[in-house]
């Protein structure tokens, strides 16, 4: 059984349908990503994994169990976090404290104190700054924080909805390596792109969206030869 | 050439500005009513009103010119300023005998004018006046060229002097009132007290400005092995003040604890609105509301009159309040579940007065008495001796405050209070974290309101008798415009905003309407010199900080 797996899912904000119908798992151990251009619903599809958009049509299985019923704080108890678009940080709370709220959920002091270290380890810049008020990190560091924090609730799914926006190459490229070293560590990744060739070097499979529906689906590698992404996603001619 | 004519032109704009604003206060008559006042012998509040709508002006202007002009310009210009802004004052009893001022400006009057002119009549008393304000104006220049330390020292002195001068009768309420007998007048301080005063204040400025480079140096080098002896000075700072604030009414006397009574009874109010306001980032204008059940089930449960439901003694019915105001406290959290801001402001506003209204209706009168209110609630008893007196009160009130405190302090400790900080700065990403936005926001309003419901109870065995009207706007108001004052989300601020808004307007009870305006006057000054408040949470500084370096 996959782990997470949406069937024919419909989302609407008001009448608009943002997603048409979209079908897709995610197995467990993997990195799929997501990629479309603006406004294709990719924001749209993870909002309503998250409990922030019930659909009016479709199911969302976590491990079979249907998360649909369940609230947004609900379903960070299942097992999945979400690095929000934006990243959401708590710009005036410090590092320590954004962090220490993304243990929220959890009670074992030794545990969170294993994955605070753990987090400094993969993000030593914010170990320099956990005192620091997160508004005044750098979009980089922000970026890490917010990833940061989603580890902190130790969860089975991390959702990412564009963790390379606004960023530089060089930061590009490290924070893509963490994440990579996140989903070797045990963690299941749905990455939403717009960034597809830095989505497509580091994810197992991925699918296309276009306008609230899913064009492409397949792995990262054949989506990398495929001539239309090429065209229209990698920016080749 | 031409910046000279500048400055002499602002110069004149400085004196009309100094005129329109002494003027403004006349009209209204601020400066009649503050004449009942004495501040330092003969002068009264009203003079000193004068006086510093001129002042300030021209300390203003002369003061940002203090570098580019001469010594015998500024003076010049400083005679300029304060001799014009008195001449546009002066103008009033000098044109009053063919003018009717009185007909628009009810205060206008013989009354008005005589104090304006020293009693001296229109012509000569207005040259005085004219020649007051210009020798004002002189000071000022004269302490505006001083070194900057002494300046500012001096400035600080003078206003140290007025303050204490208004608040004199502090002192002949005292039970040793008799030791300050020496420097008092019939009222308000003697010279010999203001010279004292405003020489002790120069004095502090010039001793602490000396000492302090000398004494942070030597913090600095015995820091690791200071330790113990700040802990010791810690302890010894906290244990004289446990010593004042327990001996604090039995050397104030009944008024003034009377009045630490009331700052008291805003200081549980204030823990716990902070709680919602500060802690969880709830605007909640219906705060009252609380306090009111909290009173009315005090009244209710304990009256001996007519209404009297229970005959029960306080110690029993200030579970009922505290319960009581909690449940309305969720009661009114779920139709706000949803709003933010300005909306959830509105809405409990409105919560606010439907309770008060409610209070005040026939239908309920036969319940709970309507405008007649509640009489004949008991005090509380204590060990077959009765909580009766102000004093009494004030060690009642100290407990009270004392658990406020210790549970503000741990909630916001908690998991739940770091619930509300999350909440506070973000709803959406809280609940990403896995926070229960609709149980986190409930406990805020519960916990809050409990608070005011043990502030109403104990305000309800104190006054021992309770009417709707004791229970309007103005006290949410103020409870949340002491947070603010005090700073939003810090409990000792809570504390101190209490004593500069409930303390200070209570010792200025004769002015009446005018009170408002002080408050508001005090309000906007400290929002624009001080907008984290006088003793800010850290995260509050920081956000402001923040937003200056930006
Ligand atoms: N709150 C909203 N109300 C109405 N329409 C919305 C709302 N949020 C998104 N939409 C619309 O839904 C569609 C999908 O938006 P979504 O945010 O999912 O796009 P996206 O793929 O994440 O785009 P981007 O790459 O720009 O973030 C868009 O047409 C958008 O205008
Ligand atoms: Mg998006």
């Amino acid at each position: 059984m996959a782990m997470l797996e949406l069937k024919d899912v419909h989302s609407f904000y008001g009448n608009i349908e943002a997603l048409k119908g979209i079908s897709l798992y995610v197995d467990e151990g993997e990195i799929v990503t997501l990629i479309g251009a603006n406004g294709a619903g990719k924001t749209t599809t993870l909002r309503t994994i998250t409990g922030l958009i019930k659909p009016r049509q479709g199911t969302v299985t976590l491990e079979g169990e249907d998360l649909t019923k369940f609230k947004p704080h609900e379903i960070v108890y299942k097992g999945v976090s979400m690095v929000p678009e934006g990243r959401g940080i708590f710009a005036r709370l410090t590092v320590a404290e954004n962090l220490d709220l993304g243990a929220y959920i959890r009670n074992d002091k030794e545990g969170i104190k294993e994955d605070l270290e753990r987090v400094y380890e993969l993000f030593p810049r914010l170990k320099e700054r956990r005192n620091q008020v997160a508004g005044t990190l750098s979009g980089g560091e922000q970026q890490m924080l917010a990833i940061g924090r989603a580890l902190m609730a130790r969860p089975r799914l991390l959702l990412l909805d564009e963790p390379s926006m606004g960023l530089a190459p060089v930061l590009v490229e490290l924070i893509f390596d963490t994440i990579v070293d996140i989903n070797k560590q045990g963690t299941t990744i749905l990455l939403v792109e717009q960034n597809a060739l830095m989505a497509l070097s580091i994810a197992h499979r991925g699918y296309v969206l276009r306008t609230g529906e899913i064009v492409l689906a397949d792995s990262a590698e054949n989506l990398r030869n495929n001539e239309m992404v090429q065209k229209t996603y990698l920016g080749m001619e | 050439m031409d910046s000279q004519n500048t400055f002499w032109k602002s110069a004149v704009k400085n004196g009309l500005l100094a005129g329109a604003i002494g003027l403004y206060s006349t009209l209204v008559g601020l400066v009649q009513a503050f004449n009942k006042r004495a501040v330092i012998e003969q002068l009264s509040l009203g003079h000193i009103t004068l006086l510093l709508s001129w002042g300030v002006v021209a300390y203003v202007f002369l003061n940002h010119h203090r570098e580019s002009e001469s010594k015998g310009k500024l003076i010049a210009a400083g005679a300029l300023v304060g001799g014009l802004g008195a001449f546009l004052v002066a103008l009033l009893p000098m044109t009053a005998q063919w003018v009717d001022y009185h007909f628009v400006f009810v205060h206008a009057g013989p009354e008005m004018y005589s104090l304006l002119t020293f009693g001296k009549g229109p012509w000569l008393g207005s040259a005085m006046l004219v020649a007051v304000g210009a020798l004002w104006g002189i000071l000022i220049a004269l302490v505006v060229s001083l070194p900057t330390f002494w300046r500012d020292s001096v400035v600080k002195a003078f206003l140290i002097t007025i303050t204490v001068g208004l608040l004199s009768d502090l002192f002949t309420g005292m039970t040793i009132g008799w030791m300050f007998q020496p420097f008092l007048g019939v009222e308000g301080l003697n010279i010999l007290g203001a010279v004292l005063v405003f020489g002790l204040s120069i004095a502090y400025d010039y001793w602490s400005a000396h000492r302090k480079p000398k004494e942070s140096a030597e913090a600095v080098a015995t820091e690791p092995a200071g330790v113990t002896k700040s802990q010791l000075r810690r302890m010894v700072v906290g244990a004289l003040a446990l010593v004042v604030v327990a001996g604090l009414p039995l050397l104030l006397g009944s008024y003034l604890s009377h009045v630490l009574n009331m700052v008291g009874l805003y200081t549980i109010m204030g823990l716990g609105l902070n709680i919602v306001v500060g802690y969880a980032g709830l605007l909640d204008l219906g705060y009252v509301a609380f306090f009111a059940l909290g009173a009315y089930t005090m009244g209710l449960l304990t009256s001996t009159g007519p209404l009297g439901i229970a005959h029960w003694t306080f110690w029993e019915a200030v579970p009922f309040s505290i319960l009581v105001a909690m449940v309305a406290g969720i009661l009114l959290g779920v139709p706000v579940l949803r709003m933010r801001g300005d909306y959830l402001a509105i809405v409990t506003l409105g919560f606010g007065e439907i309770i008060r209204i409610l209070a005040l209706s026939n239908w309920l009168k036969p319940l709970i008495g309507g405008a007649q209110g509640i009489l004949l609630i008991p005090k509380p008893p204590l060990f077959g001796f009765k909580i009766q007196t102000p004093i009494h009160f004030y060690y009642l009130i100290l407990v009270g405050i004392g658990i406020a405190a210790f549970v503000a302090y741990r909630l916001r400790e908690s998991r739940l209070g770091r619930a509300w900080m999350a909440m506070r700065e973000d709803e959406d990403v809280a609940e990403a974290m896995g926070i229960d936005l609709v149980v986190t926001k409930l406990t805020a309003f519960a916990f809050g309101a409990s608070f005011s419901g043990l502030a109403g109870a104990i305000f309800a065995s104190y006054v021992g008798s309770i009417f709707p009207h004791s229970f309007n706007l103005l006290i949410s108001i103020n409870v949340l415009s002491l947070i603010i004052v005090g700073g939003v989300g810090s409990m000792p601020g809570v504390f101190v905003g209490s004593l500069a808004l409930v303390g200070l307007p209570e010792l200025l009870r004769e002015f009446a309407e005018y009170r408002m305006l002080i408050y508001g006057l005090s309000l906007i000054a400290m929002m624009l010199l001080k907008p984290e408040g006088f003793w800010p949470e850290p995260i509050r500084k920081r956000e402001l900080r923040e937003e200056v370096g930006d």
